[in-house]
């Protein structure tokens, strides 16, 4: 079931903006034709692959790659002394930044392995076979060190240091010693002990959370070519092809210029292809060894050696009046890394109280090296873990004030003119408008059963614009191509073609939209933050608009009339000078097919940085069965309520609502690291870590609140990362309902459920 | 090692190929016969992206050796359109908007083309556990569940008018 809800001022009455058409890439997606990052191929091209480290941390003593290079059928063979040593480097990404000299390292390891899975060398051969044959050949030595995986062990004195350049940022005075703590977080305002001391009502609990794989069921692959004059071609299944050829400039000391990469399909990505570890190797193993190398990951590197998300401890302590105002909070997050500095803890940080109108407060967050793979980006990275410990805390606030969880979130929820925690003031949100849709909803008034349990929670992303480009190309019939260069995850192609289609007046099967690689298309920033619909599609309204412009401006030509007595109304150009007489409208196929008398092909590329993406609010509502017997959670209903802004191609909203929470159920009930005492993950495959399945899942409800985003020209914001906020909490919260206790670790496997029967059972 | 020579129906042609004795039927399928659209989510029957139908049941192609496909007939995602009209789940998957990435899709196709060959009416919960073994990170399975009974209902009704 889905419902549309329409501010009542919110301007309607487009053509196609709000429709569903089938995706412009579709039918390749459904008859397997669209080719994935592992399905293009070279010829005479060699099959790459890694060498990982056995140990969570240890020094390399050396590597003697003679034996395998001897073996007949290796072209190449290298390691970290193959690469330059970069200089820290801040880059900003569309998610998270990276530090440059870490990611580096992170390709291919120098002088230490930093986790399990670490690659210290890469093989070029002539076939898989003899490939992998080699990597057994390359004789590592190592020192193995003590290792630490528990971000609070980490950030204890006595623990194993995993960098001696790391002095905790963000504390004063600067630490003399290395640590694991790379930095410190802090936002607060007014006095938070004094309010918390002064509160009539105080909740307070520890949460804790495991870290999750972003989990896209396609593993990352590339085809790199260098040729001996250094240029270079990489085709790859990546969240930005932009960033594919930044990142493997940098790391392999070459020209922007001289790389160019040309996106495949991608299968899934969350954030977890937002940054780079195949292409160097392959490009490096390309340039040694003359010929096109092809790199794809098996499942069990995917696990061992990308991703994850951070593993948390989250503390909250809430104060409020009797009345349920909620006048202090304290969150304290400690967040692991993994093997570099970098975890999203400072996104935490600002989405941490985001929902809330609260006078006082402290926000304080860790950011902790640990030796695991080093974090990724995972869909609005930082805030789930965050969002599960306050959520859980406002519920319980609300249990002890014994008021309806959602008034009282509609009491301290934020709203228009409210300045959030992290800085800005509100505009233009639909937090309360989402609350209220979630309270008259049919499913909130369900009556439960024995062993079931109902939550509630909320969530907040920022939402992110940034810099794209778009191109607007009129065919001699009057159809017309957009292009981009954002790798479309989960149906942008559609509504791109549906913004331009709706500026251009046509209708949107005659609209094409390409993605087209970095050779012929402006720079765009990768996809990812929920900026591609806002941002790409702003660079693409603008571009149609400028050809809209064009065009009429070839009108006023034909008509000898000033520009400004020309309109475009549904794809026609219309003559308004009355001296004119009744002159006939000149269709865009007709514009078209005079072009070449007219000035020449009608065209526009438009590159911008967009500002002013609408922050999303999301409300979620669970109801869960426990099996007392086995400690199994079922899911019984599930309804996800969030402002949309503007829902281009209404499905493809539904789908990221419905997606989201589907990956955060799991994360709530299923999905953890488990890592060995010798820091080797356990469960590094589908078997072990698992994801949610069709019949782990019920029907996902939503409700699409339509509160416009003024800085976008159909009201676009940002909708893909906000639904995997609340799940955490909204499960914890319906679990704990069924058990009688509060749930605050996760994951909610079934031997947790039982633990807690048992114990209550005494 | 030498290769062995195999002889199979794909997609209702003959096709022969030389493989490894160790050579997967997912690999054979993408690497000797072109075939890409069945995918490598796992290669250890996790996520069933490589799942394709041999001689009438579904597999996962990545669990399958090549050399046992002598003599088999073998229906993959290639072979799900007749010639340029789709098959009802394809075109149902599309109005539905049941996929986002795409990469799971040749696999969910090809599992729900067995579930309405086994059981041309199922329940909700039939198809939720029949597809148990296709795992899709993008979806949630809503819009696919849902196009999965509505490609049913549509092939049982086109059968009645036959």
């Amino acid at each position: 079931m889905s419902d549309v809800l329409d501010r009542p001022d919110a301007k309607a009455g487009f053509a196609t903006v709000g429709t569903r058409p089938v995706r412009p890439d579709g039918v390749d997606k459904v008859t397997g034709r669209a080719a994935f990052g592992a399905d293009f191929a070279m010829p005479g091209q060699l099959t790459g692959r890694v060498k990982r480290s056995p140990h969570a941390h240890a020094r390399i003593v050396s590597i003697d790659a003679r034996k395998a290079l001897a073996l007949p059928g290796v072209k190449a063979v290298v390691t970290g002394a193959d690469f330059p040593d970069l200089a820290s480097e801040i880059v900003e990404g569309g998610e998270a930044a990276s530090n440059m000299r870490d990611m580096a390292v992170n390709v291919i390891a120098r002088d230490k392995v930093l986790y399990e899975g670490h690659a210290v060398a890469a093989v070029a051969a002539v076939s898989a076979a003899i490939a992998e044959e080699a990597l057994d050949l390359i004789e590592v030595k190592y020192e193995p060190l003590a290792h630490v995986i528990d971000v609070e062990a980490a950030m204890a004195s006595s623990a194993p240091v995993l960098h001696d350049h790391i002095f905790t940022d963000g504390v004063d005075p600067k630490p003399t010693l290395p640590s694991n703590i790379a930095k410190r977080h802090q936002f607060a305002r007014g006095d938070v002990e004094a309010a918390l001391a002064a509160a009539e009502v105080r909740v307070e609990g520890r949460y804790t959370t495991k870290a999750v794989h972003q989990g896209y069921i396609e593993p990352h692959a590339c085809v790199a070519s260098m040729s001996a004059d250094g240029q270079a071609q990489i085709w790859s299944s990546s969240q930005g092809h932009f960033m594919v050829r930044a990142y493997s400039a940098k790391i392999l000391g070459l020209d922007i210029s001289d790389i160019r990469v040309t996106p495949a399909e991608i299968g899934g990505g969350f954030g977890g292809k937002t940054v780079i570890y195949l292409e160097p190797l392959a490009l490096a193993l390309s340039r040694q060894a003359g010929a096109p190398v092809k790199m794809v990951m098996s499942r069990d590197e995917v696990f061992r050696a990308t991703g994850p998300t951070s593993g948390g401890v989250i503390h909250v302590r809430l104060g409020a009046t009797r009345d349920g105002k909620i006048t202090a909070a304290d969150v304290e997050l400690k967040y692991q890394a993994g093997a570099f500095p970098g975890s999203p803890v400072g996104a935490a940080c600002m989405t941490a109280l985001a929902c809330y109108d609260i006078a006082d407060f402290r926000i304080v967050g860790w950011d902790v090296v640990t030796n695991s793979p080093k974090v990724a980006a995972y869909r609005a990275p930082g805030a789930p873990a965050t969002a599960f410990g306050v959520e859980c805390a406002v519920d319980e606030l609300a249990k002890k004030l014994g008021v309806d969880p959602i008034e009282l979130r509609i009491k301290n929820g934020a709203r228009d003119g409210v300045k959030a925690a992290y800085g800005p003031t509100f505009q233009n949100i639909g937090y309360i408008e989402t609350l209220e849709a979630v309270k008259t909803h049919p499913h909130y008034a369900l009556k439960l059963g024995p062993n079931q349990g109902r939550g509630i929670a909320a969530g907040f992303w920022f939402n992110v614009g940034g810099e794209s480009t778009a191109a607007c190309h009129i065919g001699e019939d009057g159809t017309a191509t957009v292009v981009t260069g954002n790798p479309d995850i989960g149906g942008s192609r559609a509504s791109m073609a549906i913004m331009a289609a709706e500026v251009l007046g046509i209708p949107v099967d005659n609209v094409r939209p390409v993605i087209a690689d970095t050779a012929s298309i402006g720079y765009s920033m990768l996809t990812g933050g929920s900026r591609t619909t806002f941002a790409t599609g702003m660079a693409v309204v603008r571009a149609a608009e400028k050809v809209v412009g064009e065009l009429k401006r070839r009108a006023a030509g034909v008509w000898s009339v000033p520009e400004d007595q020309v309109a475009w109304e549904g794809g026609r150009a219309v003559c308004l000078d009355p001296a004119k007489g009744d002159v006939k409208p000149l269709t865009l196929k007709g514009l078209a097919g005079m072009s070449a008398r007219t000035g020449g092909p009608i065209s526009a590329e438009v590159s911008l940085n967009a500002q002013g993406a609408g922050p999303g609010f999301g409300v979620h509502l669970c109801d869960v069965e426990i099996d007392p017997e086995t400690g199994h959670v079922k899911v019984l209903r599930y309804l996800v309520a969030q402002d949309v802004g503007r829902a281009i191609h209404p499905s493809y909203v539904e789908g990221q609502m419905q997606g989201g929470a589907a990956q955060g159920v799991g994360w709530a009930l299923n999905e953890e690291y488990v890592f060995d005492a010798d820091g080797k993950m356990e469960n590094a495959g589908f078997l072990d870590y698992r994801v949610p399945v069709a019949s782990d899942l019920p029907m996902i409800d939503t409700v699409m609140i339509e509160v416009p985003n003024p800085r976008h020209p159909f009201g676009a914001k940002g909708v893909g990362e906000v639904p995997i906020v609340p799940p955490l909490a909204a499960v914890a919260i319906a679990v704990s309902e069924a058990v009688g206790v509060r749930m605050k670790d996760l994951p909610l496997s079934p031997p947790k459920i039982r633990a807690v029967l048992d114990a209550k059972a005494g | 090692m030498s290769k062995k020579h195999i002889t199979a129906t794909v997609n209702g042609d003959p096709a022969e190929f030389l493989t490894d004795p160790g050579t997967t039927l997912l690999d054979a399928l993408r690497d000797e016969l072109g075939l890409t659209g069945s995918k490598e989510g796992c290669g250890s029957g996790d996520c069933g992206a490589c799942s394709v139908i041999v001689d009438g049941r579904l597999v996962c192609s990545c669990l399958m050796l090549a050399v046992e496909a002598e003599g088999r007939r073998i229906e993959t995602i290639e072979g799900l359109a007749h010639g340029s009209e789709l098959h009802p789940l394809q075109q149902k998957f599309l109005e539905h908007a049941a996929l986002q990435c795409g990469f799971c899709t040749p696999g969910l196709l090809v599992a729900s083309k067995a579930l309405l060959d086994a059981n041309p009416d199922p329940t909700e919960e039939e198809a939720r556990y029949w597809l148990a073994g296709n795992l899709c990170r993008c979806t949630g399975y809503d819009k696919v569940i849902r196009a999965v009974l509505d490609a049913a209902a549509e092939m049982r009704q086109e059968r009645r008018v036959a």
